[in-house]
């Protein structure tokens, strides 16, 4: 397991969505990535595609100017 | 058992996709919903630059209609290819700056290319007959199919059974007769069909979900290439244009007034960006003191927020 991050700050939605799902298709299974975001509606966007795509958020953090959303990865089926 | 065949759905967010989408799942076929995002899209971020709306949860209506469906989206960036679309359109714009006709056959080319590489079956659209008057008619929807690339292997559940037949329908992998025969642009029979299906939160956007179809959207782009010499854009043009009041003093310089706080903030963080960007308070801007128009920089490097709509 390996843990990454990724910088989608200065972006809106959905590119900080499309910047995490490039970044997850090239990880692994059980891989954990901190995706860095200063669009608040990430917090809803992120965890609806991890949702979808059966990842997993293990944590978000709000700091005011910036959210930071921590996803482990999961199987692709 | 043999593999169910494997469909995708072009998903815009809206209710004619999420129909569509759904009566491939009612017939047993496996699909994955693309989103091609274009940086024209009344999506995500244009809600959350707004503060209208403060009290309802912001979406990102894709997505939403993926988790209301159980289907796997696959969001994809093509704001680079969909250039040439916009700026050299074949099949020339619409009322305003919407090139429809090329834009719908540039996603079902994308979509094509996408199941190849995915081993998917064929392509499924919430196209219906008569619904849109430039790509949604009865004679411009097989240009869409021909110059796509796609040909029988697209198929549009909602109208299908008022055009001829595709290749999913002539080898069995979907029944025909299970499929519709909308067309027009009444939209009472999508609506009760949601109703049916207990679809009661998808988005009605009033506009459609491209900013290129509103008239004053296409001006301001209009004037950006105008008074540029050159018909280009980058992400950053057509973001900025979505947001504010423009206003154009001198044909080098570009005054883009917020109109709320959300507003205010999203230029705001443009800051680091530009090298010039000077944040204004609406009073001293128009009753404290006049701008000398001496900042004569390229024409978005001034932004003047303002807490007031200007008049």
């Amino acid at each position: 397991m390996s843990h990454h991050q990724l910088d989608a700050r200065n972006l809106l939605c959905p590119m900080p969505v499309i910047r995490a799902q490039d970044a997850v298709a090239k990880l692994e299974p059980g891989d954990v990535i901190d995706v860095v975001c200063t669009d608040h509606g990430a917090l809803n966007d992120i965890p609806a595609w991890c949702r979808i795509n059966g990842h997993k958020v293990v944590d978000t953090r709000d700091l005011g100017r910036e959210v930071i959303i921590t996803i482990e990865v999961g199987t692709s089926d | 058992m043999t593999q169910p065949r494997k469909a995708a759905a072009l998903i815009s967010g809206g209710l004619d996709s999420l129909l569509a989408a759904k009566l491939m799942l009612d017939q047993g076929i496996h699909v994955e919903g693309i989103n091609f995002f274009t940086g024209f899209c009344v999506e995500g971020h244009t809600h959350a630059i707004r503060n209208r709306d403060k009290h309802k949860p912001k979406r990102n209506n894709a997505l939403w209609v993926a988790e209301t469906l159980g289907i796997k989206l696959h969001i994809i960036d093509v704001i680079e290819p969909y250039k040439e679309v916009v700026l050299n359109p074949q099949h020339g714009y619409g009322a305003n700056l919407n090139p429809c006709l090329d834009c719908k056959g540039f996603m079902v080319g994308k979509a094509l290319e996408w199941i190849q590489q995915n081993g998917f079956d064929f392509i499924i659209t919430g196209e219906v007959i008569g619904q849109r008057p430039m790509s949604q008619r009865r004679d411009t929807m097989p240009v869409i199919a021909r110059e796509s690339g796609a040909g029988d292997l697209l198929l549009r559940p909602l109208c299908a059974r008022l055009l001829p037949e595709t290749k999913p329908e002539r080898e069995g992998w979907v029944d025909r007769e299970r499929l519709l025969n909308l067309s027009g642009r009444n939209r009472k029979p999508q609506i009760a069909l949601a109703r049916e299906y207990g679809f009661d939160d998808y988005a009605q956007p009033a506009g459609g979900c491209c900013f290129l179809t509103d008239a004053a959207y296409s001006k301001k782009l209009a004037d950006l290439w105008e008074n540029r010499g050159e018909k280009q854009y980058d992400l950053d043009d057509i973001m900025l244009l979505k947001v504010g009041r423009h206003v154009r003093p001198k044909p080098n310089m570009k005054l883009i007034v917020a109109r709320d706080d959300g507003e205010n903030n999203f230029l705001s963080g443009y800051k680091k960006r530009f090298i010039s960007l000077f944040a204004l308070s609406h009073c001293s801007m128009a009753r404290q003191t006049r701008p000398t128009w001496s900042w004569r920089q390229d024409w978005w490097r001034v932004l003047v927020r303002a807490g007031m709509p200007m008049r």
